[in-house]
């Protein structure tokens, strides 16, 4: 599997990405709170560059012991945003928000002394 | 043919072109030919608000023109227009809306003729039918002669500033529709314009479709042959709609609802009879409130034939020779269901791609020409055979895939 370089580590500033193109694929590349992570850039939904948009975290209501409703937060689970659509996914995992059982392609990343690579 | 590609980019938010925006749906365009046949999109849009100080400088009545202008330099307090409550742009994640900030056009063209063209290249699209934004809300403006007054200036600067200079814009033109004898005077007026290729009405209001003051401005469709369309938005003041507490609510529910409502009226008191050929045209409500609405009306017809007397056969029947447009399409996880829709509206000739680009739940033509169970000419004619015919339009592909 050939390795594609990204770029050398200390360039890529926590909630940095790179986006790598190589023939037909397209991977995102996250570095965020010390890790790699990377996904095809075509969204699952429309074909949009789904590695290209804001990163935020996951919306929840807040629901009381006795199932009011309290208002909404963010909680810990960020999420990477298509710009097109406003699909989003799970930076750690690549699963889709709104239905768990469809991930974006994910693609290994290797640290060689300080460069980054992406395996395509 | 897609060049090799390598390289490894940063994000860049300090420049944005349709170009590289859309360069996914570009891809799509090439992998499938669509070089090679008509798209034609039926509903996309500007941000008319944009330009708003051209515009306004085409009202007729200087007094109102003074005051449309002096709007806009006190910015966000009361405003000259009525607005809606909203957040299409899901909170800044639909990057694109802010990023236009930062188009800058190239050539000597308009701004919005440079933009839209660049946007239907990348598609794929030949043809587009351009609507306005902001003013999908003007129906609820609580001055009827405001309505009348922008309409007018909207529809003259659309004409001589995009329309003119561009042969591949097109648009239904704005009626004003609470004011009938404006809306005559409107298709009476602007019926010949260079681009115009039908009349519009921005579906949230609290007008009747079946009041006789309206009759005679469909007769004068109906001879022109120029379609009439229903362009649906929402209204978050709508009293059944203040019920909802979010934007997927209001607008789920919104851009069916008064479609769902001037469809009953337009049926059920019998205009498809009286207007036997002028043809309606649908816009932005999906699929699936066409596939309700026939089954229920048609139900309660058999059984009140003497409450709608005009129909002289049932309620499907005459929905099923108008027109609709596809976005947003609903494509459920069992794809059978859409396609019990799409023979329900009878799609083949019926139905007609739209993109409603650049807003938040635009659809490619790849949302068509993807359908597994469709045949080639069947999603030809979905793409931009039918739309050709209702428009008139010449059906010789001239776009330019970059």
């Amino acid at each position: 599997m050939p390795e594609c370089f990204v770029a050398k580590a200390a360039d890529l500033k926590d909630g940095d990405r790179r986006i790598v193109v190589s023939g037909k694929h397209e991977v995102g590349v996250f570095f965020k709170d010390g890790a790699y992570y990377a996904y095809s850039n075509y969204c699952l939904h429309a074909g949009g560059p789904a590695c290209e948009g804001i990163l935020v975290n996951k919306v929840v209501d807040l629901i009381a012991a006795d199932r009011t409703y309290e208002g909404q937060t963010f909680s810990d689970e960020l999420h990477f945003v298509c710009p097109w659509h406003g699909y989003e996914y799970d930076i750690k995992t690549g699963e889709c928000a709104g239905d768990r059982r469809l991930k974006l392609r994910k693609y290994e990343v290797v640290k060689r002394g300080d460069d980054i690579f992406v395996v395509i | 043919m897609d060049m090799a590609r390598e390289e490894v980019r940063n994000l860049n938010y300090n420049e944005f072109t349709e170009t590289k925006s859309l360069e996914h749906a570009t891809q799509q365009a090439r992998a499938r030919n669509y070089q090679d046949f008509l798209i034609v999109d039926v509903d996309s849009h500007h941000y008319e608000n944009e330009h708003y100080k051209e515009v306004y400088g085409y009202i007729e009545s200087p007094v109102m023109k003074m005051e449309a202008m002096e709007s806009i330099a006190r910015g966000g307090r009361s405003a000259f227009l009525n607005s809606q409550v909203g957040y299409q742009g899901l909170s800044g994640r639909i990057t694109r809306h802010n990023l236009r900030k930062q188009y800058k056009p190239s050539g000597d063209k308009h701004r919005d003729i440079q933009m839209t063209k660049e946007w239907m290249d990348a598609m794929g699209v030949d043809y587009a039918c351009l609507f306005p934004t902001p003013m999908l809300f003007l129906g609820l403006h609580p001055q009827v002669e405001v309505e009348t007054a922008l309409c007018r200036a909207y529809n003259r600067w659309l004409c001589e500033r995009i329309l003119a200079h561009e042969p591949r814009i097109v648009s239904m033109l704005y009626l004003p529709f609470n004011d009938p004898e404006a809306a005559y005077k409107t298709v009476k007026d602007f019926g010949d314009k260079k681009g115009v290729v039908g009349f519009m009405v921005t579906s949230p209001r609290y007008k009747p479709v079946h009041d006789n003051a309206y009759m005679k401005t469909y007769a004068l469709l109906e001879e022109l042959g120029k379609p009439i369309s229903f362009h649906a938005a929402y209204s978050w003041e709508d009293r059944a709609l203040q019920m909802t507490n979010r934007f997927i609510s209001v607008h789920s529910l919104g851009f069916m609802w008064f479609n769902m409502i001037h469809m009953t009226n337009w049926v059920i008191n019998g205009l498809p009879e009286r207007f036997p050929k002028l043809k309606v045209l649908w816009i932005e409500s999906g699929l699936t409130w066409a596939y309700c609405l026939m089954q229920r009306l048609d139900h309660s017809y058999m059984m009140r034939t003497s409450d709608c007397p005009s129909c002289k056969r049932k309620p499907s029947e005459y929905m099923r020779e108008m027109y609709y447009s596809t976005q947003p399409m609903e494509i459920p996880d069992d794809l059978s269901i859409l396609e019990a829709t799409f023979k329900m509206i009878n799609a083949e000739s019926q139905l007609v791609w739209s993109s409603d680009y650049p807003h938040w739940d635009f659809d490619l033509p790849s949302s068509v020409y993807d359908l597994p169970f469709l045949k080639e000419q069947a999603k030809r004619n979905i793409l931009g055979g039918n739309a050709a015919k209702l428009f008139g339009l010449d059906t010789k592909v001239v776009k330019k895939i970059p």
